[in-house]
């Protein structure tokens, strides 16, 4: 067996997310460079703000403006950044009780270095230059040896109140897909198609994925199957899917090639998508350079009795 | 119904820091095989399956459907999944089991971290408006906690050394665990914490079968029964827990009856240095209790199946003779966010 296969994988996503009242004021708050937090039931103020207290469960609603001054309650140095965090350069992890506050929200503190940090340091936010009502609105926190700073009396009140955060994501993998499809994709770059066959229970599973879903055993006999098969069943396609440069309507169609138990899938071409048909007999179309299959067209043969095929419906 | 329940059998693969070369049902289904052999049960025989797992650490979509498999789960099976350690699908089988609705259950988890950098897909875990856009990973919210023990007086730099000194020795005798005899407690990853204070990165899968009654008795020698075994969770806000102390635990620990009489084994699903000291303080473990001996998740921490091997190696001492009540925990999210606590016994010998 050929090396391991390995390739790139990125997944990203943005999330758009609603947010409560709370959530909202405290998110605008940011946006107008004013700390809201939120007051529960027993007289403590919660900064950031949630909806509901974490204790009792009540709801609570009672907004109160805190300062943008406040000490560190602990701290840890991160000297090598990672991506998205707030600074690219070395910069401490914090938690910071803003004055006013009687719970600490979680940032970053822009600091020389890890001896110039220790917990029960002032510090105060450095708002960021463009700001969208996000927690990243704050830029980070920064040294200050002044005195609490008061806050400017706001009531909470917005215009054009944040509704809203669009959560980005992005994750990046090596991915490599295990011993059985290895092995699958190998052969297809070389035009042959090959699954595995179940030594339980004898069935030959194209594309192989290791296992055996009905015996929960390994699957390891390769066997070549195709490269001629029979579409099963297809849809048609009406809906042109983002970066796919394939005109619609075209068919897409379950295939059951020569020899294997189950049917895989895969587009075809080569004749009017309204002539397809179950049954209609087909072979994997390599284009140049190509390490799978693009496409299926029909072989010409006549078309396969429904009873040779109904099983792998 | 008031049924007592029984782990009566455990399996787990060697922890690795890749596994390329197996897709995660591959990695898992020897797996599977084992703990089945050892009770001589075969999936059919099975009551209940239930198991843990995250896509998001290996970048597989739906791999948990793929893992199935494995299981062998046509004609369709009794089943269920959770995205958490497998310690909360083992939760799920015992509350199945409890009803009467099975008589035995298959609880399996697997991580693959390997592919992606588990560090910042623990992120994605955070609360989403205000923690997950910092992006801090799960070292730093992890040193955060350090630092705040270390600010209290309840431990210091050398202390958590010996902790991961401590838990590395140990493994020693484990062949599955990926970190084993001295390593070098090395830089740091985020001050305070070293690298030695952190756990591997890896690879890895376990299971545990359940019965019920007199079903566990056919299926093992010395079944380790589940005495109690209850779950609690924190605000999920860190700034305002008290990272020094972790009442979920306590209060877990509490329920399942773990403060009742004294255990003499403890196996603590506690990834960093640091939060074996907040456990230790938590659960009242003295010095007579033996912690870890499979060196806990410093020596493997395949991420979802930590805290279920955690069960599982409490069980096997169990049913080895090694260990007459055993505490188990858990842990998932950051900073010790939610808590699993199970006490198992053996027959009086």
């Amino acid at each position: 067996m050929s090396a391991v296969l390995k390739a790139p994988l990125t997944v990203e996503f943005p999330f758009t997310r609603s947010v409560g009242p709370v959530q909202s004021a405290f998110l605008t708050g940011l946006r107008e460079r004013v700390i809201l937090g939120v007051r529960t039931g027993d007289g403590r103020t919660l900064v950031p703000p949630v909806e509901y207290d974490p204790v009792t469960a009540e709801e609570i609603r009672d907004l109160v403006e805190v300062a943008p001054t406040g000490t560190v309650t602990t701290w840890a140095w991160n000297h090598a950044p990672r991506r998205g965090q707030p600074l690219d350069t070395p910069f401490a992890w914090v938690l910071v009780r803003l004055d006013g506050a009687d719970t600490a929200l979680l940032h970053a503190l822009d600091a020389p270095g890890p001896d110039a940090v220790h917990t029960g340091m002032r510090v105060r936010v450095r708002w960021a230059g463009e700001r969208s009502g996000a927690v990243t609105d704050i830029a980070c926190f920064e040294p200050y040896d002044g005195d609490p700073a008061e806050p400017t009396g706001h009531s909470g009140e917005f215009a054009d109140a944040v509704t809203g955060i669009v959560a980005r994501a992005r994750l990046d993998y090596t991915y490599s897909p295990g011993r059985a499809t290895t092995g699958y994709l190998h052969a297809l770059a070389g035009h042959r198609m090959v699954g595995e066959r179940c030594p339980s229970c004898r069935k030959v599973y194209v594309p192989p994925r290791g296992a055996c879903p009905t015996c929960g055993v390994a699957t390891a006999e390769q066997v070549e199957v195709g490269p001629g098969g029979t579409v099963t069943t297809f849809c048609i396609v009406n809906i042109k899917a983002k970066n796919l440069d394939i005109e619609v309507p075209y068919v897409y169609a379950h295939i059951a090639l020569d020899g294997a138990d189950l049917a895989l899938h895969g587009r075809i071409a080569g004749i009017p998508y309204d002539q397809v048909r179950m049954g209609l007999r087909v072979e994997p179309v390599w284009t140049e350079g190509g390490r799978y299959p693009d496409h299926y067209r029909p072989t010409g043969e006549p078309d396969a009795a429904y009873d040779t095929y109904k099983e792998l419906l | 119904m008031n049924r007592e329940i029984a782990v009566v059998a455990f399996a787990q693969s060697d922890h690795r820091r890749t596994s390329d070369e197996s897709s995660e049902v591959e990695m898992l289904m020897p797996v599977l095989h084992e703990v089945l052999e050892r009770t001589g049960l075969k999936t059919a025989d099975i009551g209940f399956t239930c198991s843990g797992s995250s896509d998001y650490l290996a970048g597989r979509a739906f791999s948990f459907t793929l893992a199935l498999d494995g299981v062998g789960a046509w004609p369709p099976i009794s089943e269920s999944h959770v995205e958490m350690d497998g310690a909360w699908a083992l939760y799920e089988a015992w509350v199945k089991l409890r009803t009467g609705d099975a008589d035995t259950a298959l609880v399996y988890s697997y991580g693959k971290s390997s592919p992606g950098s588990v560090r910042d897909v623990l992120t994605r875990q955070l609360d989403p408006y205000y923690m997950a856009p910092l992006w801090p990973d799960s070292v730093a919210l992890a040193a955060l906690q350090a630092q705040a023990l270390i600010d209290a007086g309840r431990t210091d730099e050398p202390a958590l050394a010996a902790v991961g000194a401590r838990s590395r020795a140990d493994a020693g005798t484990n062949p599955h665990a990926q970190l084993r005899g001295s390593v070098p407690q090395g830089d740091y990853l985020v001050r305070p914490l070293r690298t030695g204070d952190c756990p591997p990165i890896g690879d890895g899968a376990a299971a545990v079968i359940l019965a019920a009654g007199e079903r566990a008795r056919d299926l093992c020698e010395r079944p380790a029964w589940i005495r109690g075994i209850d779950h609690r969770v924190e605000a999920h806000a860190i700034g305002v827990r008290d990272l020094t102390d972790s009442p979920s635990t306590r209060l877990a620990a509490e329920r399942a009856g773990a403060f009742e009489r004294p255990v003499d084994t403890a196996e603590l699903h506690a990834p960093f240095s640091s939060q074996e000291v907040v456990l230790r303080e938590a659960l009242r473990l003295g010095d007579s209790v033996r912690v870890n001996p499979s060196g806990g998740a410093l020596a493997a921490n395949p991420v979802m199946a930590a805290g279920l091997i955690r069960i599982g190696e409490a069980a096997a001492r169990i049913h080895r003779g090694e260990s007459d009540r055993a505490l188990a925990h858990a842990t998932s999210g950051p900073c010790l966010q939610q808590n699993l606590v199970a006490v198992l016994e053996g027959d009086p010998r």
